[in-house]
């Protein structure tokens, strides 16, 4: 493919159609990955000999952390490009992911209290991974709060591009700071990195399930970019094309 | 290099101008210090647990006070579209500010620290460690800062905004500078410390005025 | 949306488009702009030569503004494109050569009129003695005010003190926005001397204002 091809796929307008089709193929990829993955996460996979059947949240929550960390690399990566290059496509598509980022932070942080009660005998522990985990979500609310507060979309993704950006050089710092903090209070730490021989099928089950974690955010940010887009060229004469 | 300095000659002058503004952030940091023993009692040994922490914190605060103000007064005004259209490099003329900055709300707070560590119990080699690591963080909270301020310029709810986007960005600040002042007052050796405080310090020199300096032209747009 | 022909000559003239000189210092040709997702005007192109200055007029929300702000590299174009000396702007070399003086007062209220113009040339990192600060205010009328605080003058005034940087920041073109704005009757005449001067000194101008400028070597552009 040759690099105009690429950039006619680049304006709204081509991609919009293009996008519309594809997004009914990822929500049947999700649901079968999910489907599997749940499958075998409560039917086939093991009870674990220390934790019992509460582990089987691990299903949900590592593919969300997974998901929460992988979508802010993504995201900051459209949004630079949008900043480097001006397509607006790439700003649109950082936009629409942010908030499918943030439901996978907020999921992840959820799931991990559901799991942390009855193992740990608290909600809240302040473990090093829940803490940096909190402060992604925080990143992501202030992403969607500065694109929600300026009026003029060019400017909405300029800017949100340069904090997406600054975040994703504070990330790292942020996560072992946080770890090495954690470390020095050592007192109220549980080492959640225990599990030494997982099974087999542990494995395939979060495989799974992270695979149908991917699908369902890459239909969800798509179906939101097409309404981002309706919604930002509707004076244009292919909006109102594909409207009617 | 001159108009580095012509540009925090000028801040300061102008704050000199209007000392209330620089008076308050620095009450405020009196103030919420002061508030923490009243809120959980006057044990020393609890507040020389807390201390670190509590100035640390206090800090971050008082210097978020005066960010949404960096740029504002300069945005209002058409003097900041004058600093754009400078035949002088916008970025050092920026870094100019944030230095102002730095000068009228961070350092104060290094100088006032060890005054109000006296009120938590804190030792005087740990009250020398204290300084030192607020010497080291507040640089780095201004500059953090002012990439929000400018992202926030004139936008609607800056102020609470502009909390949000930068309180996430202090923490690695928060850990390393009061993890010194309790390394120190726990007798253990805070260099480690201040290695971090001082290498983020350094990434945020040359980072933050580039992006400040682009989210302003932005801003001007 | 072409340059017409000078001012005073015939206004329908505007079939014809415009071509610009050889000798053109700055040239701008199919400019677009807009504000938010609204599209401003299109097509602009102009391009003035030395000594020559530029009306432009347009209804309230025409995008005069706009174009000025684009002019100078404030604002991006969406399309066209601005060329001073030949070379794309904004360039470092293109600032030095240029003042802009927007809608804004861009004077600090806390300090004075003289600490405005040498705050001002510092931070271009421009020269400026004392002695030619002054002669400045004084030529703008404001003796006597030279080391008040900003914040007492009148709005009038506050707007001579942003015009004497004209005369302390020396500049090849002159980008004025609505310049004539809240001055009285001897203020817009200075300001017209001012103009000219700098015009027959080899300078170039491009002004937005809603009066007739009775100033040799001008063209103008209705948005």
């Amino acid at each position: 493919m040759n690099l105009m091809q690429w950039f006619r796929f680049a304006s709204p307008q081509s991609f919009y159609p293009l996008a519309g089709r594809m997004i009914p193929w990822f929500w049947a990829l999700a649901a079968a990955f999910g489907l599997a993955g749940l499958y075998i996460g409560f039917f086939v996979a093991p009870t674990d000999a220390q934790q019992g059947e509460g582990y089987r949240i691990i299903f949900i929550h590592v593919p969300a952390s997974w998901m929460s960390m992988f979508i802010y690399l993504v995201m900051a990566f459209w949004a630079g490009l949008g900043l480097a290059l001006g397509t607006r496509l790439s700003a649109m598509m950082a936009q629409a992911l942010a908030p499918t980022g943030a439901l996978m932070a907020a999921l992840s942080l959820w799931t991990g209290a559901l799991w942390g009660k009855p193992m740990w005998g608290a909600w809240w522990v302040w473990d090093a991974r829940l803490t940096s985990e909190l402060i992604l979500l925080f990143l992501y609310i202030g992403f969607i709060a500065l694109q929600a507060a300026i009026d003029d979309p060019r400017r909405a993704d300029k800017a949100g591009a340069i904090l997406a950006l600054v975040g994703v050089v504070n990330v790292p710092i942020i996560y072992f700071s946080v770890k090495w903090w954690n470390t020095l209070h050592q007192g109220s730490t549980i080492n959640l990195t225990r599990a030494p021989s997982m099974a087999q099928t542990m494995l395939l089950g979060m495989l799974l399930m992270a695979l149908a974690f991917w699908m369902y955010s890459i239909a969800a940010a798509l179906t939101r970019a097409r309404a981002i887009m309706l919604e930002r060229e509707r004076h244009t004469e292919w909006v109102k094309h594909a409207v009617d | 290099m001159n108009v580095f300095f012509a540009s925090i000659r000028r801040d300061l002058l102008l704050a000199l101008r209007r000392k209330s503004e620089v008076a308050t952030s620095l009450f405020f940091f009196v103030i919420v210090v002061s508030l923490f023993p009243l809120g959980i009692g006057p044990e020393p040994v609890l507040l020389k647990k807390i201390a670190p922490g509590v100035l640390w914190v206090a800090a971050l605060l008082a210097t978020l006070l005066g960010l949404p103000r960096l740029f504002a007064a300069d945005h209002q005004d058409g003097t900041l579209e004058q600093m754009a259209l400078s035949p002088a490099p916008f970025g050092l003329l920026i870094a100019g500010k944030i230095a102002a900055h730095w000068l009228l709300c961070g350092l104060p707070l290094v100088l006032l620290a060890p005054l109000l560590g006296l009120q938590f119990a804190l030792d005087a080699s740990t009250l020398w460690v204290l300084m030192l690591a607020l010497l080291l963080g507040t640089p780095l909270l201004s500059l953090i800062g002012a990439i929000g301020a400018a992202l926030t310029l004139g936008v609607r709810g800056g102020g609470a905004l502009l909390a949000l986007l930068v309180l996430p960005l202090y923490i690695p600040a928060l850990i390393f500078g009061a993890g010194a002042v309790e390394a120190q007052s726990a007798g253990l050796d805070a260099g480690g410390h201040f290695a971090l405080l001082a290498a983020l310090l350094a990434l945020a020199v040359f980072f933050a005025p580039w992006a400040t300096t682009a989210a302003l032209k932005i801003a001007l747009e | 949306m072409v340059a017409q022909p000078p001012v005073g000559q015939s206004r329908h003239a505007t079939a014809t488009p415009y071509i610009g000189h050889n000798d053109a210092m700055l040239t701008v040709s199919d400019l677009a702009c807009a504000r938010g997702e609204h599209r401003l005007f299109a097509g602009v192109s102009f391009s003035l030569a030395v000594g020559e200055w530029l009306h432009v007029q347009g209804e309230n929300g025409a995008g005069k503004t706009t174009l000025l702000r684009t002019l100078v590299g404030l604002a991006p174009a969406e399309t066209g494109t601005i060329r001073w000396r030949g070379a794309a702007v904004p360039a470092a070399e293109f600032h030095r050569e240029l003042i802009y003086l927007g809608h804004h007062a861009a004077v600090k209220e806390e300090l004075t009129p003289l600490e405005n113009l040498h705050f001002a040339a510092a931070l271009d990192g421009v020269p400026l003695t004392e002695p030619a600060a002054l002669a400045a205010l004084r030529r703008l009328g404001l003796r006597g005010r030279e080391e008040l605080p900003v914040r007492v003058l009148s709005a009038g005034q506050k707007r001579r003190v942003l015009l004497a940087r004209l005369l302390t920041r020396p500049a090849t073109l002159w980008v004025l926005d609505e310049a004539f704005n809240a001055l009285d009757a001897r203020a817009v005449e200075l300001l017209g001397e001012l103009i000219g001067e700098h015009l027959a000194a080899g300078g170039l101008a491009v002004l937005t204002s809603h009066q007739s400028l009775p100033l040799p070597g001008g063209r103008s552009l209705v948005l």
